[in-house]
């Protein structure tokens, strides 16, 4: 569609082979995304969230994992066709990884600046010392004091180790930054430190960003861009305004109403009932249907298609037409299209959102 | 507030960390006495051997005939032995070869040992396979026979026994550190690198190895007690350290014909094997102890 394109991903299938049979952890995935652009990946545990972005990375532990095939369009070339040393410059210095559990993504033998200066060194011709200054520079801009340069990860708190471990990420200036669930392991006033800090060197970098999460407030923040995965597979993609405010598919229609809403006097959830489908053995059409409150005779026959309900707002559901079939009752009463104005608004329905940072938007806002 | 927090948290395994690491171990270590004096035996040895010209009484090589089979006395303070030469002097310089082939052996199986044990434990599958059932080959060979048998099949000298010794050591030290990379290749800190463009010998020399070491301390310290014990079983044998080189097992195997006679030309050097054996033994206990994670407190 556009130049300024900076990654896609097309058809992208990737299974795990097992003793019991074959895991379908990601089913025929089509994204993409422009530079300078925040994509939010959304799904429950097990969704296919991590392999996606292990799959951008060529990092699927092979055995038992298996990328069947796909396209992952890079800066004009496919990451799936480089050669081993080739994909070895992308990775670090083109996209970088932020991990999960920043107590376990940190070598615990090697001192945070070495750590820093390592994946600058690795990409970039420079002496020790010129690579050390960089590291430190670095640390400074991701909020730690220069001096601790020379300490080893465990004298630092989770969160100044996410922060280390965003460092590392982004010595090298990425283009592509992949977050994945990089808030999950922190407390929570924390990790909007954290998000904030992400959302920030974004923008000074200039670089892309997809954030892997499951918790919608994150998103909230800062994406623009909005995907739900479900079962390995996208059921629906927007922009965040589209997806929180014209919510099609039902089971993102779930997904909203498992928050509590501040304005709402709900007195119980609605959590979606059942449980994620068996990935060995995914139930056949949609893959949703045994938990949908909408399934007919005719969700269980094929996979549905992704469907353009608003321009470029996709959903696989077939219940979806151009109008948009449905109507979503607690998030989307509000009607107003202003982006601005619906972000707030979906970050009051975070019940995980901490009240400093609350407190903060509203005072600024 | 949470450096702190950090610093309580350590007990998990995978936080096995720096300094900190290496500064609660040592803390451990003092608090076992038994290896506390080892450890200090061993500096003992290790400078008493160093600085052999210096300390003993007499060159080991001095012959002086009519001084021959005398026990203990202030001018030999541990006796001397059929030639006449002064045994302490003897066994002080014997030191020197039993430390060094004890500790060269070692390296050069941790060397061989972790190369392999590395790469198996890295690349997995095929790989691994031929590895791994080559060292169970080399295992099903005693470890005596085999050195026996190399140093036979090479001439005796200082470097072929340091590689016979060695080479026999090796399926052990491979499999150690197989073992650790297996357990360290799977945490997310080896993927963190892998996607910031870390090679494999980087990820395995910078990231995996380093993490593996206690295992390897310990594995070593117990293995020198070995090594030493081979060397004087290889030199008693003949095979090993030629004479006149003082060795303390062509030094026993020297008195088997005066052992009913003279006891105490087999007692010192006997003593000299067991002492730094026992010693090297418990203080590889000690490490064991105050290098597990899981009993930190």
């Amino acid at each position: 569609m556009n130049e300024n394109k900076l990654l896609e991903i097309k058809n992208l299938t990737i299974q795990y082979k097992t003793d019991n049979g074959l895991v379908h952890a990601v089913n025929d995935l089509s994204l993409s995304l422009k530079k300078g652009e925040s994509l939010g990946l959304v799904g429950e545990t097990g969704a296919g969230k991590t392999t996606t972005a292990l799959g951008i990375m060529n990092l699927v532990p092979d055995p038992p994992g298996i990328i069947i095939g796909g396209e992952i369009q890079f800066e004009g070339s496919d990451l799936l066709k480089l050669s081993k040393q080739n994909m070895r410059k992308v990775r670090g210095e083109k996209i970088s990884m932020v991990f999960q559990d920043p107590m376990t993504s940190l070598n615990p033998v090697m001192t945070v600046g070495k750590q820093i200066a390592e994946s600058v060194r690795i990409h970039e011709t420079l002496s020790r010392k010129e690579a050390e200054q960089r590291a430190v520079d670095v640390l400074e801009m991701v909020g730690i004091p220069g001096e601790r340069f020379n300490e080893y990860p465990h004298q630092f708190s989770g969160g100044m180790r996410q922060r280390v471990v965003i460092a590392i990420a982004l010595a090298c200036r990425p283009d592509l930054l992949i977050a994945d669930e990089p808030t999950t392991a922190l407390d929570v006033t924390i990790q909007a430190q954290v998000l904030d800090l992400i959302a920030n060197l974004k923008k000074e970098q200039q670089s892309s960003l997809i954030m892997i999460t499951h918790d919608l407030g994150v998103v909230a923040e800062v994406c623009e861009k909005v995907a739900i995965m479900y079962a390995g597979r996208l059921i629906e993609y927007g922009t965040l305004d589209d997806i929180y405010n014209h919510t099609r598919h039902p089971y993102s229609i779930g997904l909203f109403s498992s928050i509590p809403s501040i304005d709402g006097d709900e007195e119980r959830l609605r959590p979606i009932p059942g449980l994620m489908p068996d990935p060995i053995n995914l139930p056949k059409g949609c893959s949703f249907w045994p938990r949908c409150n909408r399934a007919t005779e005719n969700c269980k026959r094929a996979v549905p298609a992704l469907i353009e309900s608003d321009p470029d707002h996709w959903v696989r559901c077939i219940h979806i037409d151009k109008a948009g079939f449905f109507e979503k009752n607690a998030v989307s009463k509000k009607t107003d299209t202003s982006r601005n104005e619906s972000i707030t608004h979906t970050k009051d329905t975070d019940v995980e959102i901490d009240s400093s940072k609350l407190e903060e938007s509203l005072a600024s806002g | 507030m949470s450096i702190t927090n950090s610093k309580n948290r350590k007990a998990t395994k995978h936080q096995v960390s720096g300094t900190g690491y290496w500064a609660n171990a040592w803390f451990r270590l003092k608090k076992n006495k038994g290896a506390m004096l080892s450890l200090a035996v061993i500096i003992l040895m290790v400078v008493i051997a160093i600085l052999a010209d210096v300390v003993s009484p007499y060159p080991y090589d001095l012959q002086n005939a009519d001084h021959a089979f005398q026990i203990p006395s202030t001018q030999h303070l541990l006796g001397t032995d059929n030639f006449g030469r002064d045994i302490l002097s003897r066994i002080i310089h014997g030191s020197r070869i039993s430390l060094l082939v004890g500790f060269s052996s070692i390296i050069f199986a941790i060397i061989l040992g972790g190369l392999l044990g590395a790469l198996s434990g890295y690349y997995a599958g095929k790989v691994d396979n031929i590895i791994m059932r080559s060292m169970d080959i080399l295992m099903a060979i005693p470890g005596m026979l085999l050195a026996i048998t190399l140093a036979a099949a090479f001439e005796p000298g200082l470097n072929n026994v340091i590689i016979a010794i060695g080479v026999a050591e090796v399926p052990i030290y491979a499999r150690v550190i197989r073992s650790s990379v297996l357990t360290i290749k799977g945490q997310e800190f080896i993927e963190a690198a892998e996607s910031i463009g870390a090679s494999d010998t980087r990820i395995i020399l910078r990231h995996i190895l380093p993490n593996c070491m206690a295992p390897i301390i310990v594995q070593a310290t117990l293995g020198m007690a070995g090594a030493i014990l081979s060397v004087a079983a290889l030199s008693f044998l003949g095979l090993g350290i030629q004479p006149p080189t003082p060795e303390w097992g062509s030094m026993l195997a020297n008195v088997r014909q005066h052992l009913l006679t003279y006891p105490h030309m087999a007692l010192f050097p006997g003593l000299a094997i067991m002492i730094t054996i026992f010693a090297l033994n418990i203080l590889g206990d000690g490490l064991r102890d105050a290098l597990d994670p899981r009993l930190k407190n």
